[in-house]
């Protein structure tokens, strides 16, 4: 039910799921099946004794098609609950990204200083090349990626973002 | 109850615990232990089908004629394949089976090994939910879990996957007490604020329309009764989707016939131009509205529905009402007459004054021919030899199917069936043995087209063996009549592959299956025929010769506004109807 007037919002949803086997299949087939996007995705047990997971995925669409989006993730036997975190109320949002830089000379320089300013760690060093550990917002994240791609940017492995709403409230 | 047992024994005591009576199968090496169970049990009792779609369509037949859960059981690989355009038809329309299906032994399962197929992969999109038991502890509660999915909340297809090593397998069986699924949970009643307000809207409204759907079906007997009680009360119009047919009594006053893509013009003319309408478990599907951003343009819209997800999906709704049919119903009916709601009597007798007008343009009317069966005239004389007779009908997919749904008429819930949502050739058959099983001693007659008959036509052997009387009525215009019509819509006549080329003797198949067979070309010798065809206590396959060249109408062409519909006065309107961007629609 979108119309190409309507503005695209990016939403954030976290969901307690059932961890069983398939749950994320069921997931990720109910976006790819009905076209809805998905910009980020993670998953991770909750406990080991709830048997539950916790997956947060970040999408974008038009308002209709977000709340076809949770409506549609609420109806899935194994889920939950489904929460919107971006209309809760404004999310912690955190995202951990490893990035390798390769380069000698004055770039390392660079690359360290960029680091340092982001609040990035080193966690491997050879003579020619760092591996950057950060974590933030996956814009500060991106921010941070783009000021490395002329030092010599190697390679990304970001892990999706985490979210958890603020207060005392769990979802 | 706990007693220890084997997988394959689990399996047979579930169903007899679950009151299943019949179910619906075909053996293989992946479920011959559950076969062995069932032999040594006489409680459940199993129809030995041909092709395994046969045997979903044949458990969702039973299922929407009996209101219960129709069972299916298949082997692994080609047997579940095979099952796959049942499982995504129940889905589309919403009726519950449970589908058990053998599968390779846990140790092989991702080696390719024989017949080893990914079923719970293959159905997870084709399934309200699935289940691989890899453990035969986890066995009997996923059994019963399976029932209460499959009939809970909007109800669907449910399968089951049992590895052969835990059909084997020993372990405690436990009975389907207490067991309901942990969260599933789906809301029955509604939001009372939400009622009231839906109510107060509707006791004002000016020119109101009911639009029901199968949901209305689906929530049971009593949901037909309180919208009869509804709609007696306050004196308002009712449609219906092709799947909710039979909800409310064709030959009562209020009822404007089916709405949508070959609905009546009043119906549609109402949904059009209401003031208020009340969706009482449709789901605004394409075929309903037409053109979205014309639809009903100057309505408020109230939409019951048990699945949250059927809100807002396609239109706009003021008042969505989230709940089981029938409860929402009853409340709304509670709350009508605590606030004495008076409808505006001037109002809707101009409203039904209107409606009048619509209803005197006559939109199913046809021209009949001396000498030519016309397919309208052969679904009306079916209607009036069978009419006070306790039948059930169904149908295959085509031209047929809509010419059943406009021209027979029913005045109870659960005596149609059709592949609505999916519109799959090949269901009417097997579904109307399905509806058999459940009724041995009632007519159960399938409205087919002589090319969809052909895909299911091996179970007339199955309803042979099991002495299930089932007719079936071909409406033979030797050509794929549906597709025939939309090439003449959109393809300049040319007849692409539709003309139903070397088609069989019908009359002599029949009888090879030892059914009988019967052909009619005369409209002056039909109901005779029709006669000669009930009189007969077995399978009858009865080839009705009809006019090959006969259009559905009316039709609201895709991409049009419900107050754009080709009627019959005015055939030739098809031509051209559709434009360049309505071709891109189906
Ligand atoms: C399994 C399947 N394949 C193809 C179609 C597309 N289709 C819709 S109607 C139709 C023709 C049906 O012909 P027939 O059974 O003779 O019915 P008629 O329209 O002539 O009454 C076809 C091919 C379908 N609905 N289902
Ligand atoms: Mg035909």
């Amino acid at each position: 039910m979108s119309s190409p007037a309507e503005p695209i919002e990016r939403h954030t949803l976290s969901m307690l799921v059932d961890n069983e086997p398939g749950v994320l299949a069921r997931i990720v087939g109910l976006f790819s099946g009905r076209g809805y996007n998905i910009d980020s995705l993670t998953v991770s047990e909750v406990s080991h004794d709830s048997k539950l997971s916790r997956i947060t995925v970040v999408t974008t669409g038009a308002p209709p098609i977000i709340e076809q989006i949770k409506s549609q993730l609420d109806r899935l036997v194994p889920v939950h609950r489904v929460v919107d975190l971006t209309v809760v109320g404004k999310a912690v949002e955190r995202e951990l990204a490893l990035i390798k830089v390769r380069g000698k000379g004055e770039i390392r320089q660079e690359a360290l200083l960029i680091a340092d300013s982001f609040r990035a760690r080193t966690v491997d060093t050879t003579l020619e090349s760092f591996v950057f550990e950060i974590t933030g917002k996956p814009d500060k994240i991106d921010q941070f990626v783009s000021l490395l791609e002329p030092l010599g940017l190697v390679e990304v492995s970001r892990t999706g973002v985490a979210a958890i709403g603020r207060g005392p409230e769990g979802m | 109850m706990m007693r220890e047992m084997t997988g394959a024994e689990m399996v047979m005591q579930a169903l007899i615990d679950q009151g299943v009576e019949h179910m619906f199968g075909y053996p293989g090496g992946a479920v011959l232990p559950i076969y062995d169970a069932m032999f040594h049990q006489n409680q459940v009792r199993h129809v030995l089908v041909r092709h395994e779609q046969g045997a979903v369509h044949m458990a969702e037949g039973y299922a929407r004629s009996s209101g219960k859960v129709g069972v299916v059981l298949v082997t692994s690989g080609p047997g579940a394949t095979n099952a796959v355009t049942g499982l995504t038809d129940a889905l589309l329309d919403s009726i519950p089976v449970v589908c058990i299906t053998g599968q390779v032994p846990t140790h092989l399962i991702g080696s390719d090994a024989f017949q080893e197929c990914d079923t719970v992969g293959i159905t997870r999109p084709c399934t309200k939910h699935n289940y691989l038991v890899r453990d035969i502890n986890d066995l009997a509660r996923v059994l019963h879990e399976a029932f209460y999915v499959a009939q809970n909340g909007r109800p669907g297809p449910v399968v089951v996957d049992i590895p052969k090593d835990v059909q084997f397998a020993r372990g405690i069986y436990v009975g389907p007490e207490n067991i309901q699924h942990k969260t599933y949970q789906p809301r029955l009643k509604g939001d009372p604020e939400k009622v009231k307000a839906a109510v107060e809207l509707l006791a004002k409204a000016k020119r109101p329309v009911f639009y029901t759907g199968g949901g209305v079906i689906n929530s049971g007997p009593e949901a037909s009764r309180l919208l009869r009680e509804f709609a007696r009360l306050s004196g308002y119009p009712v449609t219906s989707t092709l799947m909710g047919l039979g909800a409310y009594p064709a030959s009562d006053r209020q009822w404007l016939g089916m709405l949508g893509m070959h609905g009546t013009y009043e119906a549609n003319m109402a949904m059009h131009d209401c003031d208020v309408m009340v969706c009482v478990g449709a789901r605004f599907d394409d075929r309903i509205t037409g053109r979205v951003d014309a639809f009903s343009p100057n309505s408020k819209k109230i939409h019951i529905d048990i699945d949250p997800s059927s809100i807002n999906k396609n239109i706009k709704i003021d008042i969505p009402i989230i709940g089981d049919v029938k409860h929402v119903l009853e409340d709304m009916l509670t709350m009508w007459r605590a606030m004495k709601a008076e409808p505006d009597r001037r109002a809707i007798a101009s409203w039904w004054g209107e409606i009048d007008r619509w209803r005197a343009r006559k939109s199913l009317s046809y021209v009949k021919s001396p000498d030519l069966i016309k397919p309208q005239y052969a679904i009306e004389r079916l209607y009036e030899a069978v009419k006070e007779k306790d039948v059930y009908i169904t149908t295959e997919v085509g031209q047929h199917q809509m010419w059943a749904a406009q021209h027979f008429h029913f005045e109870e819930p659960n005596r149609w069936m059709t592949s609505g949502g999916l519109g799959t050739m090949g269901y009417g058959l097997p579904a109307a043995i399905g509806a058999q099983v459940a009724h041995p001693d009632s007519l159960v007659i399938d409205i087919a087209g002589e090319a969809s008959i052909q895909m299911c036509l091996q179970e007339l052997s199955t309803a042979l063996q099991f002495n299930l009387p089932v007719k079936i009525f071909v409406l033979n215009n030797e050509y794929m009549g549906m597709v025939r019509q939309w090439q003449d819509l959109l393809h300049g006549g040319r007849y692409s592959h539709s003309y139903s080329e070397s088609l069989p003797d019908f009359v002599k198949l029949a009888e090879a299956y030892g059914g009988v067979g019967i052909r009619c070309h005369r409209p002056g010798d039909l109901d005779g025929a029709i006669q000669e065809m009930l009189n007969v206590d077995r399978p009858v396959l009865f080839d009705c010769l009809v006019d090959k060249m006969e259009n559905v109408l009316p039709m609201i062409p895709s991409g049009k506004p419900h107050n754009e519909m080709i009627m019959p006065d005015h055939p030739e309107a098809l031509d051209d109807a559709i434009s360049e961007e309505g071709k891109m629609l189906v």
